[in-house]
């Protein structure tokens, strides 16, 4: 008897993904560049993050043609993104048959309270987090794969770096603790016990977590990969820089290759002008989509 | 013995795992020169088309084509599989392969296969898998789904299965392939 949507096979597509970038495209020609230039997946979206920061209003799952539309076009894995807390939109993107849904805080969230309970999906699920009790509770609601969250649509790397490091950090720590301090280190970091104890034991997660929000060279990518993320997702990076399909290339190489420095400078060679991006210090909280959904 | 797991892209660690849990040495390849002093290949899973272009960008195609070609034995999964079989990426087992063909991530799925040579079955985790729709005749098929899509297969010096065993505890194809190194 065949059986789908099982942990083993969500989880296990993230792991088949390790090493690879996953690229936000807004159309079929984008998502063309994208797989030509060794993309592992594409995440259909209409507009990319720095331009829903430019557009501000709501941002909304994309049109399900649109989405199509990609998912025709190339043979490589496609994600969507659905709002926080958003069943329908999430169940609407399952119906499509998206590889993976990014329950994202890119999107405005729907639920201020709480996040979608993944688990009874055929469909997998990403979520971003920036620490173990984030990276934990989405696990416990049936998140698939871990993403960091930086600073989304900013082009600045710093707070994917923190995020990853606080992520690794805290691992680090349980994997060290006594056994007597489980208990209180579960309700410290509101995780449930057995997600804890299963981390204190292999001092690991037990997904696959991704480096998000902020890569704008192939020289962050690498940066990401050497601080332990198991791969890439770039945003407006690529398609936001003057030459993306060499851009597009040059991160996938810089993130296969992330200790051959000789391989990524010949890679990142006259790349042209990459994205602008924001010093982080001239966003108020309300503007940083990192605070949504903890 | 020295098993070298390629390391480009996909489900490396759990090889190189199961491989050292055998007792097998293992070495990662990422480039040209790492293709020295092997008795075996691990192609892992993955997305064939970013571990095809990455094998070009970095001068490696050519090379690995040449040493499977001389014999060097291939344990090829999924991705794997696929790269085996391409005309256009290491053109080595002579089989017609349709990529993801199972359908999507949701279509992915777990089953019992009965497998030639195996005493009880074995759990295979297919993630947008592909099958062989056709081998040619010195292919022998070890496991198929639906009694015609071929999922594990084994060619002279090479083995390939559509399911992912690196994913699972069971190490009986792993065994299977060192025991086809050992026996080279």
């Amino acid at each position: 008897m065949a059986e789908t949507g099982t942990t083993l096979v969500k989880r296990g597509m993230a792991e088949m993904q390790k090493g690879g970038v996953i690229m936000d495209v807004a159309n079929v020609e984008q998502a063309k560049v994208a797989e030509a230039s060794g993309a592992v997946a594409v995440m259909a979206l209409e507009r990319v993050p720095s331009d829903i920061r430019a557009a501000g209003g709501v941002a909304r799952m994309s049109d399900p043609a649109m989405i199509e539309a990609i998912m025709a076009a190339v043979s490589i894995p496609v994600m969507a993104k659905a709002r926080i807390g958003h069943i329908a939109e999430a169940r609407i993107l399952e119906a499509i048959g998206v590889d993976y849904i990014d329950e994202s805080e890119v999107l405005t969230p729907a639920d201020d309270k709480y996040h979608i309970d993944k688990r009874d999906y055929q469909v997998p699920f990403v979520c971003g987090c920036r620490d173990l009790g984030e990276a934990l509770r989405r696990i416990a609601e049936g998140a698939s794969m871990l993403r960091t969250k930086g600073e989304p649509g900013t082009g600045n790397i710093v707070e994917a770096v923190r995020h990853m490091e606080k992520v690794n950090e805290d691992i680090a720590h349980v994997h060290a603790a006594d056994d007597n301090q489980l208990v209180t280190l579960a309700r410290d970091f509101r995780v449930p016990l057995d997600l804890l104890r299963d981390v204190h034991e292999t001092g690991k997660l037990p997904v696959v977590n991704f480096a998000a929000g902020g890569v704008a060279t192939p020289a962050d990518a690498a940066l990401m990969m050497n601080l332990g993320a198991d791969g890439i997702f770039v945003g407006s990076g690529i398609f936001k820089s003057d030459n993306p399909e060499k851009f597009a290339k040059a991160i996938v190489t810089a993130t296969a290759h992330p200790t051959d420095y000789a391989l990524i400078a010949e890679a990142s060679k006259n790349l042209g002008a990459p994205m602008r991006g924001i010093e982080l210090s001239t966003l108020t909280d309300d503007q940083k989509m990192s605070q949504r959904g903890i | 013995m020295v098993i070298g797991v390629l390391a480009l892209q996909g489900a490396v660690s759990e090889h190189v795992a199961m491989l050292q849990k055998l007792g097998a040495a293992t070495q990662e390849l990422r480039e040209p020169q790492d293709l020295t002093g092997l008795d075996g290949i691990v192609l892992p899973g993955g997305e064939s088309t970013t571990m095809r272009k990455l094998l070009e960008r970095v001068d490696m195609l050519a090379p690995l084509r040449a040493q499977i070609k001389a014999g060097l034995p291939v344990f090829g999964t999924c991705a794997g599989m696929v790269l085996l079989a391409q005309p256009e990426s290491l053109n080595a087992l002579p089989a017609t392969v349709q990529r993801n063909g199972f359908g999507r991530q949701k279509e992915s799925f777990e089953a019992d296969l009965t497998v030639t040579g195996f005493d009880t079955p074995y759990h295979g985790v297919f993630i947008r898998a592909p099958y062989y729709s056709a081998v040619e005749a010195p292919v022998t098929v070890l496991a198929t789904v639906n009694d015609d899509r071929i999922v594990a297969a084994r060619y002279q010096h090479l083995l390939v299965t559509a399911f992912h065993p690196e994913l699972t505890a069971d190490p009986r194809f792993h065994q299977l392939f060192l025991e086809m190194v050992a026996g080279k």
